[in-house]
């Protein structure tokens, strides 16, 4: 068994019109023993950015807290927000650093850019290669899966409420056909405006 | 203390995770593989330069992880790479273009193809081919047309036409039934596109589009999806869900514009 399947997890992002959506499922389980149904997967690193940190879960919050810092520091040296782009960077960077004894995560950034608000969506491999798709991006042990899902449900210019509909149901029933990911989902639809965050009904097994 | 005086990063790479991770594998967790490109990547030297071509698929094993991605890099004005191993190409291209660029700022001067080569060879021989890039690199110089394929472990050759990754073998097919001296610029085109196409149909690792790049002396036309060689087609209906489709527990909106500080509220030590 791979490492980055020891907890288990899925995430998804997708790009719609003037906005983006990051889902991830709640699960935290050691190989088939799940240990809590409310683990937070993914995090907010600005009022427009999200990273989500499918994996390990031990190197899920490393990262996360790293990342925090960095970013942080990023704002506070230069006195305006990171963009989605340079985060991505920044994050690329980090964890190519460790390219001979990795994190094992696999990042998934969503965001508007803070000037322009563009959609913005990337997925890296845990040595930190960046990919960047016009359409969505997944990550987690049900990738496989949510590829699937995606490539038939996703379709150009969703709104956010066709977008969040989409995201859900790629997200649902993927991890329905996986053991390890599941109980319960959390979905952040991110527009100019505001955030909108909704906990999802799901099968709890 | 560490504010006047704070710990220097040290540079190059960080082997801190090493020891947990070899003490994971050692307990049956396999390492997971980072994402490879199984690749077809070609380069030709024509009448007035050099032509390189690449595919366009990413694969994470089986999966085919990005169907549009960029395999041409960027190195300097007049110097263009094609690529193998995804994190460590894209990082390795990106610091020898950093250290070219300054390169050139310091001599004034045009860089030479030769220099590109020597910096990258130099190192990966460093790391024993543990940085898997196995690259195409090709550019137009004062010496004229110049055309290196660079193996991970280090070694070099300069050659008039080089295929590389796993469709190598139906791309040099083309490349030996057809590449002859001094070709004019669209049979060159062609041919590389045709060396392309025959990794994309002939190999499982390749796939997609095809990526062309001419540099010629004083310029560089890099044509993205020169050929799409794969069209999906149009999707003859709608699988879009119904609103309302999803339950929802429970909803939370966060007003952006109001939010301008936010507070983590720090953890209580666990004294237990």
């Amino acid at each position: 068994m791979s490492i980055l399947a020891y907890n288990g997890g899925a995430m998804v992002a997708m790009k719609g019109e003037n906005c983006v959506s990051i889902a991830a499922d709640r699960r935290f389980g050691i190989q088939a023993q799940t240990v809590a149904t409310n683990f937070q997967k993914i995090f907010e690193m600005g009022p427009h950015l999200y990273v989500g940190l499918p994996g390990l879960a031990t190197d899920t919050q490393t990262v996360m807290e790293k990342l925090r810092f960095r970013k942080n520091l990023y704002e506070l040296k230069e006195n305006r927000r990171i963009s989605p782009k340079v985060f991505s960077a920044m994050l690329s960077n980090m964890l190519y650093e460790k390219r001979f004894g990795p994190f094992f995560v696999e990042p998934v950034v969503a965001g508007l850019d803070p000037k322009t608000y563009e959609p913005f969506i990337c997925n890296m491999d845990l040595i930190g290669c960046i990919n960047l798709p016009t359409d969505f991006v997944v990550g987690g042990t049900a990738s496989a899966q949510l590829y699937g899902m995606c490539e038939a449900l996703w379709e150009p210019n969703l709104g956010p409420d066709d977008l969040f509909e989409t995201t859900s149901q790629a997200l649902i029933n993927a991890f329905d056909r996986d053991a390890i990911s599941g109980w319960g989902a959390t979905v952040y639809i991110i527009e100019k405006d505001k955030v909108t965050i909704k906990n999802l009904k799901t099968r709890m097994d | 203390m560490l504010v006047l005086c704070p710990e220097v990063p040290t540079p190059g790479f960080s082997f801190e995770n090493c020891k947990r991770n070899a003490l994971l594998e050692n307990k049956g967790f396999t390492v997971p593989k980072a994402t490879k490109t199984g690749t077809t990547i070609v380069g030709i030297i024509y009448k007035d330069g050099v032509i390189l071509g690449a595919d366009t698929r990413a694969t994470e094993d089986t999966t085919v992880a990005d169907k549009n991605c960029e395999k041409i890099h960027y190195l300097a004005p007049n110097i263009c790479c094609g690529a193998g191993t995804a994190a460590d190409t894209e990082m390795t291209t990106q610091m020898i273009a950093s250290q070219l660029e300054l390169h050139k700022l310091y001599t004034n001067r045009v860089c030479r193809v030769a220099t590109a080569n020597q910096l990258l060879k130099q190192y990966l021989f460093r790391y024993q081919g543990h940085i898997g890039a196995a690259l195409i690199l090709g550019g137009v110089d004062v010496d004229g047309p110049h055309l290196y394929q660079i193996y991970p472990h280090g070694s070099s050759d300069h050659l008039p036409f080089i295929t590389m990754g796993s469709g190598s073998l139906a791309a040099m097919s083309v490349f030996e039934s057809g590449w002859k001296p001094n070709l004019d610029e669209e049979a060159g085109v062609l041919l590389v596109r045709n060396a392309i196409a025959a990794g994309v149909f002939n190999d499982l690792g390749s796939g997609s589009n095809i990526d062309v790049c001419i540099i010629r002396k004083g310029s560089t036309d890099y044509r993205r999806t020169y050929d799409e060689a794969n069209k999906k087609g149009i999707r003859q209906a709608s699988y879009r869900y119904p609103r309302g489709t999803t339950r929802v527990l429970s909803t939370k909106i966060v007003d952006v514009e109001e939010v301008s500080v936010q507070r983590i509220e720090p953890e209580r030590m666990d004294t237990a």
